[in-house]
């Protein structure tokens, strides 16, 4: 994974609540395997009743073509698990959420993409939106990670607060399975206990007696 | 004396394997359902690094999210399915796991099949790639949902690497109407808390009124823990969970059957345990619930209106919003508003209970003129298990289409959606805009209002139909 060690970019202001992983990444009318993310990026939302897209809405001003950073409201990413939704965020150039709140899932599968979660409590989130909207694409924001800071027009840094955990599982790009894969010893020894302790979890056997007629 | 604690500590701390470097705990997978929309990503992944299934006999695959549900289907029916089912069975082969195929007898939706087959037990953990991963908390399992990532994870090394989610208790007290049920629980817990309130936390439902209900209708209430931000909802295990349980096919058998009991009976939380949250719902006089925008917090009673333009800047522009895709005028009763289509389904609602119940209110009777109505049951053992009692008769007589198993409408994956601006009286667990189809209105519902709605062609009560 790409170590994430700051940004600096277009801060889009997108100022909802409870934007789900179905508006962020609607389900395509034409499924593939291989999506094209960058055009699934809140596909439904963007376009107008005829389908063209509404040159009016926020993602779609020539100011914001290119952003770095989602500023949002609560409980951003509800809804289903599809990874995609972080995907299709990055596919624009994404790398940054900056949200009152953000949905359990959708936080942990940004983690998993080396994009950066941050949660603003609102009144700090209040003035921040109003920095981001009056910049209005013109005007660059920094978010750096190692100072947990975010900087920019219209006032001074702002501080935000991660997990030193998760921080430096960013900082230093860290491999999930990788990290994980360390600990296969570990793995190894609790199925040696839970094979003695619950061995009904140990294997998922169907009992000869109930195999299904063909 | 040891400190008395929640359920979901006993079974964090059960399967605790390690702690990471990023301090998340690493938690063992007990059983890892796939399901076709993600684990072809997750499969290509391991090829590339050419990494292998730690457990594939604690693996399953579920063909579900884009199979057809037309009688006589085949991989093709939905073109669009096709490729996601091959790829599905190609990856499930290449690493022997078992595959719930299309003509599979068990094929079906992954959180429906689970627990029939008893694949899930309680004290079990049980990871699916899909939110709703959630719905086994009704036996006493910690179900979680995750991401392609995660599931990539899981297939590797058999863990999920975590925080320790909070502890919220949710008491529900009281007696339920016949004509009201689990769903509409849910639908009033979120009504009153919200979409967001369980994020961090893992929820436990307790409660005279939990207690009352069936392990089905328990799994439709931890269905939607999820969309209360949560990605477990548990009920502890009783006397009827086992009941349930015992000689299901993959149930542990003979002593290790009586083994795993004595287990079991330890896992409700001990008296005392303190939960970081506790809220407290009085059940009693619930009248059956439905969704009338496009957030599950935006539900009430079928006898109430939809609300009126109030509150403050940002409610009121999320209320008008919600109101303008819904077709809907402020202060608008919902009763007897007209409706274009039924769908009765879904991993929260399409157990043979839910269609027992349903089929109890349609038969003898037809859908309205101009209604499209749907029943698809949840799993291909549910739709057998039906056709043998004659409830598929009952639902094709009442004019209902009679589909096989899988998600169908509730998310249109599978190409079943509705038409712009049609109104669905919906037992699925999402009334996303465009969810089931562009400019579909959704109204979520129980299966009771549903079927009284079929017949009745507008939203109906279902304690007014005899
Ligand atoms: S029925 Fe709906 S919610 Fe359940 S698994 Fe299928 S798509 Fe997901």
């Amino acid at each position: 994974m790409q170590p994430f060690t700051s940004i600096t970019g277009v801060a889009v202001p997108f100022p909802q609540n409870d934007v789900n992983t179905d508006q962020i990444a609607p389900v395509p009318t034409q499924r593939s395997l291989k999506p094209d993310y960058k055009a699934l990026f809140f596909h439904r939302a963007r376009r107008s009743a005829d389908d063209g897209l509404d040159p009016s809405h926020v993602l779609n001003l020539p100011q914001y073509a290119t952003p770095s950073i989602f500023v949002t409201g609560h409980n951003f990413g509800c809804g289903s698990s599809r990874e995609g939704a972080v995907w299709t965020m990055m596919a624009v150039g994404i790398s940054c959420i900056v949200a009152r709140s953000i949905a359990d899932l959708y936080r942990e599968n940004c983690l998993q993409n080396g994009v950066l979660p941050i949660e603003l409590p609102d009144p700090v989130a209040d003035a921040f939106d109003k920095r981001v909207v009056e910049a209005n694409g013109g005007a660059p924001f920094t978010v750096n990670l190692e100072t947990r800071t975010i900087s920019g027009p219209g006032g001074p840094d702002i501080a935000f607060e991660i997990s030193d955990a998760d921080r430096t599982r960013l900082l230093e790009g860290l491999d999930d399975i990788g990290m994980s894969l360390k600990h296969a010893n570990e793995i190894a020894a609790w199925e040696t206990r839970a094979r003695a302790a619950s061995p009904w979890l140990q294997r998922a056997l169907r009992a000869p007696e109930t195999e299904p007629a063909k | 004396m040891n400190k008395p604690q929640t359920m979901l500590d006993k079974l964090w701390d059960a399967h605790f394997v390690a702690r990471r470097l990023d301090g998340r705990d690493m938690i063992y997978v007990d059983r890892h359902v796939l399901h076709e929309l993600h684990a072809p990503h997750a499969f290509e992944q391991l090829e590339k690094s050419n990494r292998g299934v730690r457990r594939a006999d604690l693996t399953f695959s579920m063909q579900d999210h884009t199979v057809s549900t037309k009688p006589g289907r085949t991989q093709s029916t939905n073109p669009d399915g096709e490729q996601f089912q091959v790829a599905m069975r190609e990856g499930s082969l290449c690493h022997e796991i078992r595959l719930f195929d299309l003509g599979d007898p068990e094929q079906g939706i992954s959180h429906v099949v689970a627990p029939e087959l008893g694949l899930v037990l309680p004290g079990a953990t049980h990871a699916v790639p899909d939110s709703h991963a959630c719905t086994v908390g009704g036996l006493g399992a910690l179900g979680i949902g995750c991401g392609t990532s995660e599931l990539e994870h899981i297939l590797i090394t058999q863990t999920l690497a975590m925080k320790r989610p909070k502890s919220m208790r949710i008491t529900l007290e009281g007696k339920l109407h016949p004509r009201v049920s689990a769903k509409d629980l849910s639908l009033r817990i979120l009504a009153l808390f919200g979409s967001s309130f369980g994020r961090g936390y893992a929820i436990e439902f307790a409660g005279d009124a939990v207690r009352a209900l069936s392990i089905e209708a328990r799994l439709t209430l931890c269905n939607l823990a999820i969309e209360m931000g949560s990605r477990s909802g548990l009920v502890a295990p009783d006397e009827q969970t086992f009941a349930y349980l015992k000689g299901r096919p993959y149930a542990p058998q003979g002593a290790e059957w009586e083994a795993a009991l004595a287990q079991w009976r330890l896992l409700p939380s001990d008296e005392g345990a303190t939960f970081d949250k506790e809220l407290h719902v009085d059940c009693n006089d619930l009248a059956p619930q439905i969704t009338w925008g496009t957030d599950l917090s935006q539900t009430i009673s079928v006898t109430d209106a939809v609300p009126r333009l109030d509150g403050d800047a940002e409610a009121l522009t999320k209320k008008q919003r919600s109101l303008a895709y819904m077709g809907l005028d402020p202060g608008q009763p919902i009763l007897g508003l007209k409706v274009d289509r039924v769908f009765i389904g879904s991993c929260t609602n399409a157990r043979i209970s839910d269609l027992r119940t349903a089929a109890a209110i349609l038969r003898g009777k037809h859908v309205a003129a101009g209604v499209t109505a749907m029943a698809v049951p949840g799993s291909t053992s549910v739709k057998r298990m039906a056709e043998a009692e004659g409830l598929d008769q009952i639902f094709k007589d009442a004019g209902f289409f009679w589909g096989e198993s899988g998600c169908s409408m509730c998310a249109g994956g599978n190409g079943d959606r509705g038409r712009p601006q049609e109104r669905i009286v919906s037992t699925t667990n999402r009334n996303f805009e465009g969810r089931q189809g562009k400019g579909v209105r959704t109204h979520l519902s129980g299966v009771e209002v549903a079927a009284a709605s079929a017949i009745a062609g507008v939203i109906a009560d279902p304690r007014a139909i005899d």
